[in-house]
């Protein structure tokens, strides 16, 4: 028939609805938010990095129409009659007001009607994690604190030494010069030549004080030394010279390292350490979120520190007592032997039950404001503790006074707490 | 027809049979296709079916997902309600609860007929069958889409609306825009004029006339508030009594958009877009059980006819036929899998009911369809399509043979009995009594409460007032208010909504809902 056309889609877009999906889950932002939430807190350890399955209650999301109630008198026909005939009556179940319309649809899946339930994306379920939350100092450190360097070209410039000459620019300068000085001079020239020419042409003039031998004299001088002027432009001059130029051009660190820190004291059960994981955990994916590189060094400590690895880190146990400056002693060196501030962002977070050996306190806070701070953007202790604070806090308070910016403090009771206080430490904060 | 020799009833001995079949695997390709095409075209035309042409669109499950997001247009404004939708249909596809995508055709000419790539081959030419023939012929031919809708110019239009909106959610906000169209989709069934015939509607001339309405609408519309009320006319009780408009209004959108006092002309452009669309999707409303049908009817009668002539294979058929019965399996009543009568076997059954009555009628038929029984059945088939609806098609149509092989009953169920009460079965004295109820079923004014305005305080507080008519008692459902605050949006002024049967009011809703009323 030949009327038909046959066309291959399959490779033109298919996010068509992705518009509407956004729509919709930007409509529904605040139930979302609630949903991750819930789920941050629910989900184990190991896979907080996966999408999320939302439920939205479906009267929030019903798009209402007129539509019949239950009630009155209908007539509604049916197939596959069995038994029935014309006049039979079915007592009507108690208490129920009777069946509906013969719309009422059981849900097929199981799932309760009242309940709408979709999937979002890892992406989607991270930006909703850490909607709001900005890392502290990003900018700055991008900008100005940044001490490597990329050379990249910015145009020409007239000074530079000659392995970086251009020969076509600069020839291209020297024609147009060339032209500027030039040009006029050789029109007049012209317009000269033709003058003489016509002198010469002419007839001569009988009487001599009519003469055209001295016009002719005087026209072949300055043609002789507009000539010489032209001779003398150069070819090239040291005016044409161009040479490429480069400017240092900051390069933003867009890699990251985190340094988690831990006390593994007797003290800090696995409860404790869980918490501090979960912490850590979200700290490390808001990070990816930022960096394309990321690092984690993982310090534990409890007399003494040591840089393990995640398994150790998280699930060997120590007993004994706990110096905190120990980590920070070791935090400090690796960042000098490994994490040049001038290539790293650099993060720390530090989990602790807030047990210290007191005289210890003070020398923390010391670290911290004479070596550790300068150099990071951003340090967060979180303390794992319902009970009341120790030497730690208050010393670690002090710090907080002094370097509101890049240091913070939160204290986490139980599991529920840790994504609150992480959205705390992380709020934007109005600059 | 094109000869006699055909003819499709004739034995299959006498029949011209193919060499061979077109193909023998169920891989598809594009050349495959091209060719059971073609031959489903030559089918499709000796039995006469009149198509637009049609454009077949490979795509993949994704992609379907999103045709069917966007309820069959093949472009859409941005609207959250049709996120919302593909969430879902997603989430039931990923799970595999859902066979996707049957089919989807879109009325336009060309019409457009999806194709999924994961489909067999024989899928495919069901779909094609189904779609390109079957509900593309009836696009063309039935009453309802020759009148309500223009298939040349709907793409055109979803163009224009796609645009118009994306315009104004970049001048007034994506947050203002969806309003609106809230508000509107939730009333959007009450946007077509169902007497009277509307203009079709046309991209090009949208856009020409788009801005003239922008310009005189407004003037209008203030010309109706500016009305100064005159002394006399207000003491006059027979002037005062008027109501505005005079004759009750069934097109809500309409009325709102031409009257409502305080909206601005893009959102009247809004409200026009949702009403049209709302009068694109009028017909299929309205002739589910039909289309689906026909549709069915064409393709279990095409392939067949393809059978006959050798071009398919027997394991061609036996896939066609499973996935041909479970379309149009009807769970009974009691099964868990029950969800209502299925369009698609309630209309095969009475196509192909029909042709039995045209080509081997019994007695009963006779004195059933007397002017139908032993006729020529595609001429009796092509009519029944062309001219009817669900309803008044299976009022016409629906004999005794269907009502017995179906097993239909009618339960009546009346708030003010304790007992559900069975009305009319199929036997004789029932038939004619079920047939009636079945029908009323399929009326789309029985489906939905019919409301319409009544009445706006032009002289008063300008508050708007919709009636609502029950039909044996039926009352509004829950979301009335809910559906009520979006009139309330769009009027901008006070809704009320009362109920009135037999002239006393039953049943009333306010928005915004009247203090007392809180106990």
């Amino acid at each position: 028939m030949g009327m038909t056309h046959i066309v291959d889609r399959r490779l033109n877009g298919k996010n068509k609805s992705a518009v509407n999906r956004e729509r919709f889950l930007r409509r529904y932002r605040h139930h979302i938010k609630r949903a991750v939430s819930d789920a941050v807190q629910k989900r184990s350890i190991t896979d907080i990095e996966r999408g999320e399955k939302v439920s939205i209650p479906s009267r929030d999301i019903e798009e209402p129409i007129f539509h019949h109630g239950q009630g009155g008198k209908r007539e509604v026909v049916h197939p596959g009659n069995k038994e029935f005939v014309a006049g039979d009556t079915i007592p009507k179940p108690e208490g129920g007001g009777g069946q509906g319309s013969g719309q009422g649809q059981a849900s097929p899946d199981g799932e309760g009607m009242d309940e709408f339930a979709f999937q979002i994306t890892q992406e989607e379920f991270l930006d909703f994690l850490f909607d709001d939350l900005e890392l502290p100092n990003l900018a700055r450190k991008k900008l100005k604190d940044t001490e490597a360097f990329k050379y990249i070209r910015s145009g020409f410039s007239t000074e530079g030494v000659p392995a970086k000459l251009d020969v076509v620019r600069s020839l291209r300068g020297a024609h147009a010069r060339r032209l500027g000085l030039g040009g006029a001079r050789k029109k007049k020239i012209r317009d000269l030549e033709k003058q003489l020419e016509a002198l010469k042409s002419a007839p001569e003039d009988l009487d001599p004080a009519f003469s055209h031998e001295d016009q002719i004299q005087v026209l072949e001088e300055e043609i002789a030394r507009l000539k010489a002027n032209v001779r003398r432009i150069p070819f090239i001059d040291e005016i044409d010279l161009r040479y490429r130029q480069h400017v240092k051009k900051p390069q933003p660190a867009t890699s990251a390292v985190m340094f988690c820190l831990m006390d593994v004291s007797g003290s800090m059960t696995q409860m404790h350490k869980d918490i501090a994981k979960r912490f850590f955990i979200l700290l490390y994916l808001f990070l990816k979120k930022n960096y394309k590189k990321i690092e984690v060094v993982f310090i534990r400590h409890h007399t003494s520190a040591k840089e393990v690895d995640e398994e150790e880190f998280f699930y060997s146990r120590e007993t004994g007592g706990t110096i905190v400056s120990s980590a920070l002693k070791l935090m400090h060196k690796i960042i000098e032997s490994r994490y040049s501030p001038a290539e790293w962002n650099i993060y720390a977070a530090q989990a602790s039950d807030g047990d210290n050996w007191n005289d210890d306190s003070p020398v923390c806070g010391k670290i911290l404001a004479d070596n550790i701070l300068p150099l990071v953007q951003y340090f967060a202790y979180v303390e794992i503790t319902p009970q009341d604070h120790q030497m730690l806090w208050y010393e670690y308070e002090k710090i907080q006074e002094q370097f509101p910016q890049s240091f913070a403090l939160q204290q986490i009771a139980d599991p529920g707490e840790i994504y609150p206080v992480f959205r705390q430490l992380f709020e934007r904060k109005a600059a | 027809m094109t000869n006699l020799m055909d003819r499709p009833n004739l034995p299959k001995s006498d029949q011209p049979r193919a060499p061979e079949p077109i193909s023998t695997g169920s891989e598809w390709t594009f050349e495959l296709i091209q060719k059971y095409d073609d031959e489903i075209a030559k089918c499709a035309a000796e039995f006469g079916l009149d198509t637009y042409p049609n454009q077949i669109e490979v795509i993949s499950a994704e992609q379907m997902m999103d045709a069917y997001s966007s309820v069959g247009m093949p472009v859409g404004y941005h609207h959250w309600s049709f996120g919302k939708q593909f969430l879902s249909t997603s989430k039931g596809y990923q799970r595999g609860q859902m066979g996707l995508a049957y089919e989807i055709v879109i009325n336009s000419n060309p019409c457009i007929a999806y194709l999924m790539e994961e489909n067999t081959l024989p899928m495919q030419a069901l779909v094609i069958a189904h779609a390109s023939y079957g509900h593309n012929s009836f696009f063309k031919g039935n009453y309802l889409f020759r009148t309500w809708t223009d298939a040349s110019a709907i793409i055109d239009y979803l163009v224009f609306a796609r645009h118009y909106v994306a315009e104004c959610e970049e001048r007034y906000g994506v947050d203002a825009v969806e309003e609106i169209l809230d508000s509107c989709h939730a009333l959007m069934n009450y946007g077509v004029d169902r007497y009277k015939r509307p203009a079709p509607i046309s991209a090009s001339e949208e856009v020409r006339r788009q801005k003239e309405r922008e310009e005189y609408q407004q003037r209008r519309i203030n010309d109706l508030w500016r009305t100064i009320p005159k002394l006399d006319e207000d003491d006059d009780p027979v002037k005062r009594r008027k109501r505005y408009p005079e004759e009750p209004q069934e097109n809500i959108l309409y009325f709102i958009e031409k009257n409502a006092p305080l909206l601005e002309t893009w959102q009247r452009e809004i409200i026009r877009i949702v009403r049209k669309l709302g009068q694109y999707f009028y017909p299929q409303r309205q002739t589910q059980v039909m289309n689906e049908g026909w549709a069915t009817f064409w393709h279990y009668t095409l392939l067949h006819r393809m059978y006959d002539k050798g071009l398919v294979t027997d394991g061609f058929m036996l896939e066609f036929l499973q996935s041909h019965s479970a379309v149009v399996y009807q769970p009974p009543f009691n099964s868990p899998w029950y969800s209502g009568i299925n369009p698609y076997t309630l209309g095969f059954s009475i196509f192909t009911d029909l042709r039995r009555i045209c080509e081997n009628p019994t007695g009963e038929d006779r004195e059933w369809f007397p002017d139908i029984a032993g006729s020529d059945w595609l001429e009796t088939l092509h009519f029944a399509m062309k001219n009817f609806k669900d309803e008044s098609f299976i009022q016409q149509f629906l004999s005794p043979k269907v009502m017995r092989d179906l097993k239909l009953f009618a339960i009546q169920n009346d708030d003010q009995e304790d007992v559900y009460r069975v009305t009319a079965i199929h036997d004789d004295p029932g038939y004619r009594d079920l047939r009636e109820k079945l029908a009323r079923q399929y009326n789309l004014s029985y489906r939905e409460p019919n409301i319409q305005v009544w009445n706006v305080d032009v002289r008063g507080d300008r508050s708007l007032t919709l009636r609502h008519i029950p039909v044996d008692r039926v009352p509004l459902g829950k979301e009335t208010d809910e559906v009520l605050r979006h009139v309330h949006r769009l009027w901008g002024f006070d809704v009320h909504l009362e109920s009135v049967d037999d002239g006393t009011v039953v049943e009333d809703h306010h928005c915004p809902p009247r203090e007392f009323e809180e106990d």
